[in-house]
């Protein structure tokens, strides 16, 4: 899970955040801090798609589920063990 | 009938939440024509008060121009007032699509269609061409009217960051199963005065097989040697898929907008676009006057070329004065306060010393980058900016930010 969560972590940092931003943390709020846009959103679902190798309908990938790097972990998880 | 005292208060709330928020716009009403000099009345039911413009998107002074002025006449004469109905019903005269030649010559493309505005372009452009299959590209600093013509159309949406061309190959490469890609772009972003890198990015656009649209509002007649604007600037003149413009701003400031670019892709917003189906078009009167602007730009560059020497002579002036100003060389040219109550004083101030400017803040731009955002036109003289210059080095100084760094500007009255 640490694993997992120190990759999005850095995914999120390298995608979303300018040069000037403060650090964020796993629990930091991505969408509802106005960190990830909505629309933004989906280029994580993908990397997130492509780099586990599985599918997040997108009646999961909702705003909540992708609010923090902690719930991301957590939804990628779901997934990975149903493919298992 | 239905509007119970319930929902009035509500929305009575929500617009003092607004205020409260320091976020409440409020008109102020210009009592001439527009142009370099202006009367206005702000605020309401002050006296009129004579002050220089320096934030329109006049570009090239052809607003009020006498002879757009009076083409605008003879089309009203000879064309009438309205059409009242859409294009396809009974509603195309000859000039609209005289109109749309003349764009897709100067714009160097295949083909134009009008629209009632730019934003209307932005909105059908997208959903006209575009299918669920498809995925749309877009700078993260593209203005809102994309953004809402982004959001009406069923393909996948991503973005990257403002003008990171490694960033965006990225994304290129992270959307290469999709049936189709196209990339989207300001041509001149509207708040920083920067421009596009539309070389880059028709060599990644054709590196990766993707569209590439760009919203040449903020250039059109006036960027590039001869103002065909930004592709022009950039050396990749008809190598640009989609341009979308307007005529509401350089080309005559009045209304209208066009999606101009390959043949089937005009030919497609023709059978699709909503905003173009639904709504009646450009105005005889409007499109006779464009008609006449685009002669005048055809005939000389010199409009064009008096802006260029302007905005030069004032990102100068303001650079050795000691303000912080965005890095650019368009006639949109931004004075950073950073803080968003220090935008709006000092944008009254002006107003006192004669200059109409007007503050930025957040949500139009980013949290801690309020500004000033000057405009430069071609129908100003060397005198107007010199009093303005005067105007704010005065108020610089009143605010003591000449000279300070961003840093040290926001140590004094934060973000």
């Amino acid at each position: 899970m640490e694993g997992l969560k120190d990759t999005i972590l850095q995914y999120v940092t390298k995608e979303y955040l300018e040069d000037d931003s403060e650090p964020i943390d796993f629990e930091t709020p991505l969408i509802s801090g106005g960190i990830v846009d909505s629309f933004s959103m989906v280029s994580l679902k993908r990397f997130l798609e492509n780099k586990y190798n599985i599918q997040i309908p997108d009646d999961k990938a909702t705003p909540e589920a992708f609010d923090s790097v902690t719930k991301i972990a957590s939804l990628v998880e779901d997934f990975v063990g149903k493919k298992g | 009938m239905a509007y119970p005292d319930k929902i009035r208060n509500a929305y009575q709330e929500q617009l003092k939440g607004i205020q409260n928020a320091g976020l409440f716009k409020q008109e102020r009403f210009i009592h001439s024509p527009q142009a370099a000099d202006i009367e206005v009345e702000f605020p309401t039911g002050a006296p009129l008060k004579k002050v220089i413009n320096m934030c329109s998107n006049n570009y090239l002074g052809l607003s009020s121009h006498p002879d757009v002025v009076k083409a605008a006449h003879e089309g009203l004469e000879s064309r009438g007032y309205g059409m009242s109905s859409v294009r396809f019903i009974c509603g195309t005269q000859d000039i609209h699509r005289e109109l749309e030649r003349r764009m897709t010559e100067f714009l160097g493309t295949e083909d134009t269609l009008l629209f009632p505005s730019c934003m209307d372009a932005n909105a059908g452009v997208f959903e006209a061409v575009l299918t669920k299959d498809d995925v749309m590209i877009s700078d993260r600093l593209v203005h809102a009217s994309l953004i809402d013509g982004i959001r009406l159309c069923s393909a996948m949406h991503d973005t990257y960051k403002h003008s990171d061309m490694a960033h965006l190959e990225e994304k290129l490469q992270l959307h290469a199963d999709k049936r189709l890609k196209m990339v989207i772009t300001d041509g001149v972003f509207s708040m920083d005065g920067d421009t596009a890198k539309l070389d880059e990015m028709v060599a990644l656009c054709e590196k990766y097989d993707a569209l590439l649209l760009v919203d040449d509002s903020h250039s059109s007649g006036f960027i590039g040697k001869t103002g065909r604007g930004t592709h022009e600037k950039c050396g990749v003149m008809g190598k640009i898929d989609i341009i979308t413009t307007t005529f509401g701003k350089a080309l005559g400031g009045a209304s209208g907008g066009c999606v101009s670019g390959r043949r089937e892709l005009v030919e497609m917003c023709r059978q699709r676009a909503r905003p173009y189906l639904f709504s009646n078009t450009i105005a005889p009167v409007v499109v006779s006057g464009v008609l006449k602007v685009m002669e005048i730009l055809s005939a000389s560059t010199e409009r064009r070329d008096k802006l260029e020497k302007n905005a030069a002579y004032w990102r100068k002036g303001l650079t050795e004065a000691g303000f912080v100003l965005r890095e650019g060389d368009t006639p949109i040219i931004p004075v950073m306060l950073f803080n968003a109550k220090l935008s709006q004083d000092f944008s009254k101030a002006l107003y006192d010393e004669g200059i109409y400017a007007i503050g930025f803040f957040f949500p139009v731009v980013p949290q801690g980058q309020a500004r000033i955002r000057t405009q430069i036109s071609a129908g100003h003289e060397i005198g107007h900016l010199d009093r303005a210059l005067d105007a704010f080095i005065k108020v610089g100084k009143k605010f003591n930010i000449l000279g300070k760094t961003k840093q040290e500007i926001i140590q004094m009255y934060g973000m």
